[in-house]
């Protein structure tokens, strides 16, 4: 068995108020290495919220995440974005690239904020991630340049850019058409199975986590099955 | 290669340029009406002292005292409550006792100029009319030294004083008042009865009407004659080289001779202080300029800030810190600040250009004199930082609020 990226335990989240109202409630799971693992489940199951607190966004009310062994909830605010600026990848619904930079700038932004390699490597890596997802004719394009499954391809390599171990994605494809849906399907089951990584998935496309290696289903803030 | 956050600031605002530069605009006019109306007040004030240092006195040595001269009985006891009724002052002849003394002795004080002299009323007749004067009595070979007038003569000069005792220079205000030209006769009469008749030896013009139409100068000896004052002088007045030392002097000499000696700050202290109010008055409208413009880049920040809610949630997820955030917003305000002092400094300058060609007949002038303006690289510094300054406190709130941009918030409403 290959080593958990993720563990989680008793994770609850609240959202304090008048009527208290519970997103996620005592979900605990493992995601190892080179899993590909989907959450599912219906609108307001709470499995966006889920990933949120996996990808260290948010904070759990009650229950701790490992990450790589290190509890996370001691953790302070600045030390949890450090986290997720070299050991997670995000991959939203919406690309959400900067619209005033290009594909390449997009996807230097992590490197350059982490600042472990010169801008000449940055930029030969950036190149690179966007030359394997076949986008290295689109480098010098503003995102409004780029079509929806391009954009999207734009935000995995941003994602992939610091060479995470972990890679969240909620509802990746929930935009694009059925060949662009597909094409992000392989590979991010490809960065997972060749490439070692652990990629979490939040979808609720049934193809979509027919993919996957196992599928955890959440119903009314619980996990109902597959952790 | 610049930095991350830089980069960003900057590609934030070049994406709305129309508004950017609606709000830049606000700092370079507010740092241009900042630079063009604080010369022109550092201009007016350093032109009106330099008036008031080069026309009046620095010191002037009255015959009176401060305070009432003590009576003996009060001196032996200071302590005790003495009260003398009835003092009844001598009668003397008005004026500085021993003036050539005080006079030898404030000639060995060095950059120190002083001449004695005889200020009385005294009334001028011509062609019917009668008109009060203030008769200036002065040594002619000091007049020089001590005053300006000098620089203000029209006609004849102060040297013709020397060569005829029976010599006077009145203003031309007064000549024109009484008909009067070069080298007439006019008599003088003073209130102890006296009657002479001086020939006019110059006339000077200072643009100030009321001097030109009061002020007439003569041999100190015939003044004290026609007065009845001999061997008396009522005033001394000297020129510092250094006109600042003044207040010090003016209290050094009294200390020495005993009579009230005024230095032209204190004779102009009203004025002084109605400059200190002024240049308050002033600096606060213009600062409001640039608070003003400081809304519109507060205005222009918390739109981005605002409009790039997605943009900050991303870029905190993806890692960046909080104060990431903030810098990214503050180097906005910084960059239109910076921006705003490199036009609005030039342009400040270009008006303070367009303010020096013009010229205006100022109340109680009767000459057109340009607008004084003086301008001092302080003045640019105060500017630029205050325009930095402005900006930065503009974008201070918006980045405070970019900064705090929950990324759940954002990610979940976006669903």
């Amino acid at each position: 068995m290959t080593a958990p990226v993720i563990e989680a335990e008793g994770l609850t989240r609240q959202l304090p108020g008048e009527v208290t109202v519970t997103l996620v409630d005592d979900a605990s799971l493992v995601v190892h290495e080179g899993e590909f693992v989907a959450i599912t489940g219906a609108s307001g199951s709470g499995k966006s919220s889920l990933l949120y607190l996996l990808g260290l966004l948010d904070r759990p009310t009650k229950g701790h995440i490992w990450l790589h062994g290190e509890d996370t909830s001691t953790l302070e605010e600045d030390a949890l974005a450090g986290l997720r600026l070299a050991e997670l990848g995000f991959v939203f619904q919406f690309h959400f690239l900067l619209p005033e930079f290009t594909a390449l700038e997009n996807v230097m932004l992590p490197m350059r904020r982490l600042g472990r390699l010169r801008q000449s490597e940055i930029e030969a890596r950036a190149m690179e991630l966007l030359a394997s997802l076949d986008l290295a004719g689109e480098a010098n394009k503003l995102p409004k340049q780029l079509s929806g499954g391009q954009s999207q391809r734009v935000a995995i390599a941003r994602a992939l850019a610091n060479d995470p171990l972990l890679i969240l994605a909620d509802e990746p494809t929930g935009n694009l058409d059925t060949s662009a849906s597909a094409n992000v399907q392989k590979i991010l089951r490809d960065l997972a199975h060749h490439h070692g990584r652990a990629v979490i998935v939040v979808t609720h496309d049934r193809d979509f986590a027919a993919a996957a290696d196992r599928v955890i289903e959440m119903s009314d803030a619980r996990i109902i099955r597959g952790a | 290669m610049i930095g991350l956050s830089p980069a960003i600031a900057l590609k934030h605002l070049l994406a709305r340029q129309r508004q950017s530069l609606v709000s830049l605009s606000g700092i370079v006019l507010g740092v241009a009406f900042f630079l063009a109306v604080s010369s022109l007040m550092q201009g007016s004030e350093t032109d009106f002292i330099r008036r008031l240092v080069d026309n009046s006195p620095h010191i002037t040595i009255q015959d009176e005292f401060r305070n009432p001269h003590l009576q003996p009985v009060e001196e032996l006891y200071p302590a005790a409550a003495v009260e003398v009724r009835r003092v009844k002052p001598q009668t003397e002849t008005r004026g500085i006792r021993g003036y050539p003394q005080i006079m030898a002795g404030l000639r060995t004080i060095p950059g120190l100029r002083a001449s004695p002299v005889l200020v009385g009323q005294a009334l001028i007749s011509f062609a019917g009319k009668d008109v009060a004067v203030t008769l200036n009595g002065m040594i002619p070979a000091e007049v020089s030294d001590v005053t300006t007038i000098q620089n203000y003569m029209i006609a004849g000069s102060v040297d013709e004083l020397t060569a005829n005792a029976d010599g006077i220079i009145l203003g031309d205000g007064l000549a024109r008042k009484l008909s009067l030209t070069l080298g007439e006769n006019v008599a003088i009469t003073t209130p102890t009865g006296e009657v002479h008749t001086f020939k006019i030896v110059g006339l000077f013009h200072t643009g100030r009407a009321t001097y030109d139409e009061t002020q007439i100068f003569a041999d100190l000896k015939r003044v004290q004659a026609l007065l009845k004052r001999l061997n008396r002088a009522n005033t001394v007045i000297l020129k510092l080289d250094d006109p600042w030392r003044a207040q010090a002097m003016a209290g050094e000499i009294e200390g020495r001779f005993g009579y009230k000696s005024i230095s032209w700050q204190e004779a102009n202290e009203d004025l002084m202080s109605t400059l200190t109010t002024r240049n308050i008055i002033m600096y606060t409208v213009v600062s409001a300029v640039l608070i003003v413009a400081a809304f519109g880049i507060y205005n222009v920040i918390s739109t981005v800030v605002l409009e790039k809610q997605r943009d900050i949630a991303i870029l905190k997820s993806m890692g960046f810190l909080a104060r990431d955030i903030r810098r990214i917003f503050l180097i906005q305000g910084v960059l239109l600040g910076l921006a705003g002092s490199a036009l609005g400094l030039p342009f400040g300058a270009g008006l303070m250009l367009l303010l020096m060609q013009v010229r205006l007949k100022f109340p109680g002038s009767s000459d057109p004199l340009p607008l004084p303006i003086d301008w001092h690289w302080p003045q640019f510094a105060i500017a630029a930082a205050f325009a930095m300054g402005a900006a930065l406190c503009a974008a201070l709130l918006p980045a405070r609020k970019a900064a705090s941009v929950q990324p759940v918030d954002i990610l979940r409403g976006a669903q």
